[in-house]
């Protein structure tokens, strides 16, 4: 029953790292509380809320499709998955090393929001730090497709991929969206001060952390 | 960089006011004639201190003719922008340009009293990487620290207009100019923004050669200072309109606009209108479709001199003309604060009604042939020139020299340097505090003000008060 569990825990990791990015202000829910308050319209915030999933979504996509297309060299699997794990490593220590924010942030316009959350997304990594638990999860599906026909494996890997990233940015736009409304109707934007801890140390951390467990668990 | 925001950092200017009252300040001292290094006073601002209303240190640079004028933060507020998603820069360094050698100047005052120079530019760097030369206002924003010039390159500043530049927030490195597109724009002073509605707006003053040496009667007679200022698509750099308050408005300066976000207009002031030698403040707002529009909403009225008692400069004018040097607008947005330096008076404006201001207090202290004494008995040279509210509104401070040049010509009698403060009452009016009053040293005079924890020109704020 090993694949079962893994696959459950695979899938809850793709909701953590959602609920994670979307409680992260650099991912953008307090541009959600900006909108409303500017807009003067309490609608704004949902509607801003949707761009931002959007943007993220978009990320995930363009980050897992690449992959579950690779996946159809079913006999370089296993190398594909030592290759993403040291991908996610190296951009993990990367932005160790690299502590500078990405200023390119600052120049989209604050109404373009599903470009600025697709390039925040892109800039911090978060599609990549879901790949090695994308690939996971291919794995333990593939067990039971054995030797299926190639198109049926891509379209297979396709739709998780689909599925792993609707999953991922609807947590995150739970997470954020909580977070957001909280502010704007109750806690008011000195929590956005108080709360605003600077994640980039754990952020990079957490990409070597995904990582290490996926190069350590492929066999 | 820190785990947290800084605590000065506010998301709204509403928070800004309700923040602790500063401790300090730090005030420019300059050498008039560049026989000194200029420098930088801490103030002890604090009522219930010892040393309150003293000079309680003092950073003197190591080069001679820097002439200070305006500074700034390396961060502030700006740093709570949703877009940057990263607030965690410190308001700990002070970037005071020279204005005249074009070198600029990085304070680190993490302990104000023990405050040092962190890095310093040699003005080769400057002309090397922008183009401009003349360094003055400061504002930290989203690209990071943005620097207005007032010359563009060579000898005098002439070959090439003047514009922004961009400096790194953390290293301080020269990034390059800002402009994408200047338009008409070919003068430059000040510029402020707003930042969730991206746009930005400039002033203009002249050209050094119209400055440096002091003001140029032929020129402001024939209107050839600034009389526009121009609005910016921030992050496009694109000059996006002009508009010109008509040539008799000559130097158009401060840039103050509405500190809440969510208020779309601000104020610009004139320092005179050469067909009446009236002072003026324009009101210019953005209207639904995007443009931007501009009315005159404040005269303030020159006083009539015999021409014995005047300046050489004035004297056939007979009059004494208030120019509007510097303006600065409360972190409410309610009051607007007026300095006429010319006539030696500070007026206070209720702005709650941008297009009808009312005047509700007025301080008289300095000017041209009326020399009003403190109330504490002590004399102010010059008048009331750059002036810094603190950011509960509660009280104004202000110094009184407004350029080495100009203030010999206006005042060719007078010397030396001073910063006092006034109290705002519960429903306006402005009375001077007898107790605050600080003598410069000998030799220097004072310019800009900053008060520890930001103030009502420093902070850019991204969320509106609610």
């Amino acid at each position: 029953m090993e694949p079962i569990s893994s696959a459950t825990a695979l899938w809850g990791a793709v909701v953590v790292s959602g609920l994670y990015h979307g409680v992260n202000p650099g991912m953008g829910w307090p541009l959600a509380v900006s909108a409303a308050l500017m807009e003067r319209k309490p609608r704004a915030l949902p509607r801003a809320l949707g761009m931002l999933a959007l943007g993220h979504l978009i990320a995930m996509v363009a980050i897992l499709l690449p992959f579950s297309a690779m996946l159809i060299l079913v006999e370089y699997q296993r190398e594909i998955q030592i290759g993403a794990a040291l991908l996610v490593i190296a951009l993990g220590i990367y932005l160790l090393i690299n502590r500078r924010h990405p200023r390119f942030l600052a120049r989209v316009h604050p109404r373009k929001l599903v470009l600025w959350s697709f390039l925040a997304a892109m800039a911090h990594g978060a599609g990549l730090m879901l790949v090695p638990i994308y690939l996971g999860i291919c794995k333990t599906v593939e067990t039971d497709t054995g030797h299926a026909a190639a198109d049926q494996l891509m379209q297979g890997n396709a739709t998780i991929a689909l599925a792993v990233a609707v999953a991922h940015t609807l947590a995150m736009t739970a997470a954020g969206g909580a977070l957001a409304f909280g502010v704007y109707r109750w806690l008011g934007l000195e929590f956005l001060r108080r709360s605003w801890f600077n994640l980039d140390v754990v952020w990079a951390l957490s990409l070597i952390l995904v990582g290490s467990v996926a190069l350590w668990t492929v066999h | 960089m820190n785990l947290r925001p800084d605590p000065t950092f506010h998301a709204t200017p509403k928070m800004a006011m309700e923040a602790p009252a500063e401790t300090l300040a730090f005030t420019l001292m300059l050498s008039p004639n560049g026989s000194q290094p200029d420098g930088l006073a801490v103030v002890d601002v604090d009522p219930t201190s010892d040393t309150y209303g003293q000079i309680v240190h003092q950073l003197i640079m190591p080069n001679k003719g820097d002439e200070f004028h305006h500074f700034g933060w390396n961060a502030c507020s700006s740093a709570l922008s949703p877009l940057t998603g990263h607030a965690f820069l410190e308001r700990r360094y002070l970037i005071i340009p020279g204005i005249r050698s074009s070198r600029i100047y990085v304070i680190d005052v993490k302990e104000p009293l023990k405050a040092k120079i962190h890095k310093i530019i040699e003005p080769e760097e400057v002309f090397a990487k922008t183009g401009y030369s003349r360094p003055h206002t400061i504002h930290c924003g989203p690209e990071g620290i943005y620097v207005s010039t007032l010359g563009g390159g060579g000898e005098d500043g002439t070959d090439g207009p003047p514009g922004i530049f961009i400096m790194d927030c953390e290293t301080f490195e020269i990034l390059g100019r800002y402009e994408m597109d200047r338009g008409k724009q070919d003068k430059h002073y000040d510029f402020w923004w707003n930042l969730p509605r991206d746009y930005m707006v400039s002033s203009e003053w002249g050209l050094p050669p119209q400055f440096e040496n002091g003001i140029v009667p032929e020129d402001l007679l024939s209107n050839k200072y600034g009389h526009s200022i121009h609005f910016w698509n921030l992050r496009e750099r694109k000059n996006v309109q002009t508009i010109d308050f008509g040539e008799n408005y000559q130097m158009a300066l401060e840039i103050r606009p509405a500190h809440d976000p969510a208020k779309d207009y601000g104020f610009c002031g004139v320092v005179v209108d050469t067909t009446n030698l009236q002072g003026a403040i324009f009101t210019w707002w953005q209207k639904d479709d995007g443009t931007f529009e501009a009315k005159k909403t404040i005269t303030i009225d020159p006083r009539p001199e015999k021409a014995e008692n005047l300046p050489p400069l004035l004297q056939g004018f007979e009059a004494v003309p208030p120019l509007v040097t510097d303006i600065d607008l409360s972190l409410d947005d309610k009051y607007l604060y007026v300095a006429c330096w010319g006539m030696g008076e500070m007026h206070q404006y209720d702005v709650s009604d941008p297009m009808n201001p009312k005047l509700t207090g007025k301080v008289e202290l300095g000017g041209i042939a009326r020399r009003a004494n403190h109330p504490n008995g002590k004399p102010f040279v010059f008048g009331p020139q750059m002036v810094e509210i603190s950011r509960d509104g509660k009280r104004v401070y202000w110094t009184n020299s407004l350029y080495s040049t100009w203030d010999n010509q206006f005042y060719p009698d007078d010397e030396g340097g001073q910063m006092v403060m006034a109290h705002v009452g519960e429903n306006g009016g402005l009375t001077l505090a007898e107790d605050f009053y600080v003598e410069f040293p000998k030799g220097y005079r004072s310019h800009q003000i900053r008060l520890e924890g930001g103030d009502c020109s420093t902070d850019s704020f991204c969320y509106p008060s609610v």
